[in-house]
């Protein structure tokens, strides 16, 4: 590492620095995107993005949202579903949800049948930690209890986004998230999978979900 | 695959792309759809420019800081329990790839996207090793299945062949049954890759931005195929080039808005995945291991010199879908797996002027490049820096453009020869002439008509005619 470290240094014409502070940067365009938008405005450009990214949003309250989830459910074919063990279940009223028979709760003590569980499901679902309104985008810091697999192996994809997690866009979870212990795995998921490799035409569902479902919690 | 591409010398190449048809005409297709979804994308920001302006500072200053940030980002990556190499070369890299993966006794090896592994021939040497090394991004894929046809284009690798050779290829390799239909390919790769994913032994990924701050690597996808690939496996190897690195998430976000807006006018693509070291305590996903191989390769030789900004390049392929010489000749011609604009500044950098010598000639220096350029590389600048190097220094012009040259010193040199020559123009091309323009030219200016007519050369003499006027 020293001599490949060196080689870059003496190309650039002096010694290593030791220490380099980050500059202020002379522009800021990203900080102009949605400013002092308030969240109901926010809600509202995030729709607008939706019918962009081939994914349904719907909106619910906290006592109306069993009955959405069942909806969504149905109207996607059913269980069998993979959820992360996650204790917003609870403070959103969904306990009962998890005892779905058809319901996988992901178990650390279960090891590797966690996988085998998401590859067989018919539904991942996750809460959304932080949601980008401009790209539409559901941001999930992953742990021990939310495996990286709920949102990429079922066929679809459902998010469950609180209402105060929208922020504008990338800028905002950046900074939020450099204050924070970074977990090994953050997913930025903007809608279902898609590819364009043959003849420029989209093809929506390729390796990951092939649909998507935001369901936004509008008095959380 | 290496960077090189064997296909021949650069005229046949040519040649080749240019009676190709189809890949003509979905190049011009794929071209105008790319273009014009950037051109939404920036015109919805209202103030590209200030965004263009911010990347190029963003890539400038880490340029200028390069080993710093990599010294920050390899401690990182070490705080949070995985390796990382330096390779200086191509050879070192892939001897550190083959080390790990043959200390885990790997067999199967699932792979996302990367040009720097093709640029290393990463796969060659795997192979070599007794490994099976599978391809999953869908474009990827497609040409590795049909016997390893190279890329043609950085962001749509397969953009060359349309969706009947497709399912021909999967008719022949993939007992494939189904009709050309994309939806239908695209299930069947969906398919066939699925199994390969869970039975993996390792996972192999390019690397978009590395995040020195936190030691951090981030993927922008759509498949979600390199989700899948760092998920499953027990080992993760990243190989990265030295220069794709940004300070913090903060430069990265700006950086990855640029990127998917200029790739393909996308705000952001759908799978934007940041991953820091191994999994942690009680993960059931993510690898075991993870391994960063950071790769020079010939970028160091850049630095520091007047090509410094070609390192800024975030591979978004703007500059290719405005080209109007990729547009008629293709990625094919190229002769490298950095086809575009940026092929042709990059590729005699990292390959030398033997073999790439003719690429800053293959541009029409119209600047189309360094508008479309998310971070402001002066492409086209960089191009006749190209042209002049090899001329002054190098003495290695086209032998087309030598003979040319000579060819008009000789003949402009002497009165007497000029004349002759501006004389017997119009009869010499005589039999080449329709209507005044020539569409099937001799010699040098074949080259020409096979793509375009000619005027061919007045009857009358400028010079004749002036003396006439004058003398009227």
């Amino acid at each position: 590492m020293e001599a490949f470290l060196q080689r870059l240094a003496s190309r650039l014409g002096r010694d290593m620095p030791t220490f380099v502070e980050r500059p202020q940067w002379k522009h800021a365009p990203q900080q102009t995107v949605f400013r002092g938008y308030s969240q109901d405005e926010l809600l509202d450009e995030l729709k607008k993005q939706c019918t962009r990214i081939h994914t349904t949003l719907v909106e619910t309250t906290t006592d109306g949202l069993y009955h959405t989830i069942e909806q969504v459910i149905d109207a996607h074919g059913g269980g069998p579903i993979v959820v992360a063990n996650d204790e917003r279940y609870e403070q959103v009223g969904l306990s009962s949800f998890l005892k779905r028979e058809d319901v996988h709760v992901w178990d650390v003590s279960l090891g590797r049948a966690n996988i085998e569980a998401a590859e067989k499901a018919n539904i991942g679902i996750t809460f959304s930690d932080m949601t980008l309104a401009e790209s539409g985008t559901v941001v999930l810091l992953n742990d021990r209890n939310q495996g990286r697999t709920i949102s990429f192996l079922p066929k679809t994809y459902v998010a469950i986004i609180p209402k105060s997690t929208i922020v504008p866009r990338m800028t905002q979870a950046a900074r939020i998230i450099r204050k924070k212990h970074v977990p090994s795995c953050i997913n930025f998921i903007t809608g279902p999978s898609n590819s364009a490799d043959i003849e420029m035409n989209l093809v929506v569902g390729v390796h990951g979900p092939v649909k998507a479902t935001y369901i936004v919690i509008t008095d959380r | 695959m290496a960077m090189k591409i064997n296909m021949g010398e650069f005229h046949e190449r040519v040649e080749k792309g240019i009676h190709n048809t189809f890949m003509r005409g979905a190049v011009a297709g794929a071209q105008e759809r790319l273009r014009t979804r950037r051109l939404e994308a920036a015109q919805e920001l209202g103030n590209w420019e200030e965004w263009r302006a911010l990347g190029e500072e963003i890539r400038q200053h880490t340029l200028e800081h390069l080993d710093y940030y990599l010294m920050q980002l390899s401690e990182n990556v070490k705080k949070r329990g995985g390796h990382v190499f330096f390779a200086q070369t191509a050879e070192e890299a892939n001897d550190y790839i083959c080390r790990v993966v043959a200390s885990k006794q790997a067999k199967k090896i699932v792979k996302s996207k990367s040009m720097v592994t093709e640029e290393i021939h990463m796969n060659a040497a795997l192979e070599k090793l007794g490994c099976e090394v599978i391809e999953t991004d869908l474009g990827e894929y497609i040409l590795q299945v049909d016997d390893h046809d190279p890329p043609s284009h950085i962001v749509a690798p397969a953009l060359h062949k349309n969706k009947e050779q497709i399912r021909d290829v999967f008719q022949e390799k993939l007992a494939y049954t189904k009709t050309e239909k994309p939806e239908e390919l695209a299930l069947h790769a969906r398919h066939m890759l699925r199994h390969e994913y869970m039975t993996a032994d390792v996972g192999i990924t390019g690397c978009n931005f590395a995040v020195a701050e936190t030691g951090s690597i981030t993927l922008v996808t759509n498949e979600g195929n390199a989700d899948l690939v760092t998920a499953l496996p027990k080992t993760q190897i990243t190989v990265m080039g030295m220069e794709r690195i940004v300070p913090t998430f903060e430069e990265m976000e700006v950086l990855v808005s640029l990127l998917t807006r200029s790739a393909v006018g996308q705000k952001l693509t759908s799978y934007i995945t940041v991953l820091t070291g191994p999994r942690e305590e009680g993960e059931v996903d993510g690898p075991e291991e993870f391994h960063l191989v950071i790769v020079d390769n010939g970028r160091s030789d850049i630095l520091g010199t007047e090509f410094q900004p070609v390192l800024q390049c975030i591979r978004c392929a703007a500059c290719v879908n405005v080209c109007p010489v990729y547009r008629h000749i293709g990625g094919h011609s190229y002769g490298s797996i950095y086809s575009g604009p940026i092929g042709a500044v990059l590729s005699p950098l990292l390959g030398g002027y033997d073999d790439y010598k003719e690429l800053p000639y293959a541009s029409t220096l119209c600047a189309a490049c360094t508008e479309a350029c998310p971070v402001k590389i002066p492409l086209h600048e960089l191009l006749l820096k190209h042209r002049q190097t090899i001329v002054e220094r190098e003495g290695k012009a086209p032998i087309s453009e030598k003979l040319a040259m000579k060819a008009f010193g000789l003949g402009a040199a002497s009165s007497l020869l000029y004349k002759l020559g501006s004389k017997i123009a119009p009869t010499a091309v005589h039999p080449f002439t329709t209507n005044d323009r020539i569409s099937k030219g001799p010699g040098p200016l074949k080259a020409w008509t096979d793509i375009r007519e000619f005027p061919a050369p007045e009857k009358e003499r400028f010079r004749d005619w002036f003396k006439q006027r004058g003398e009227e």
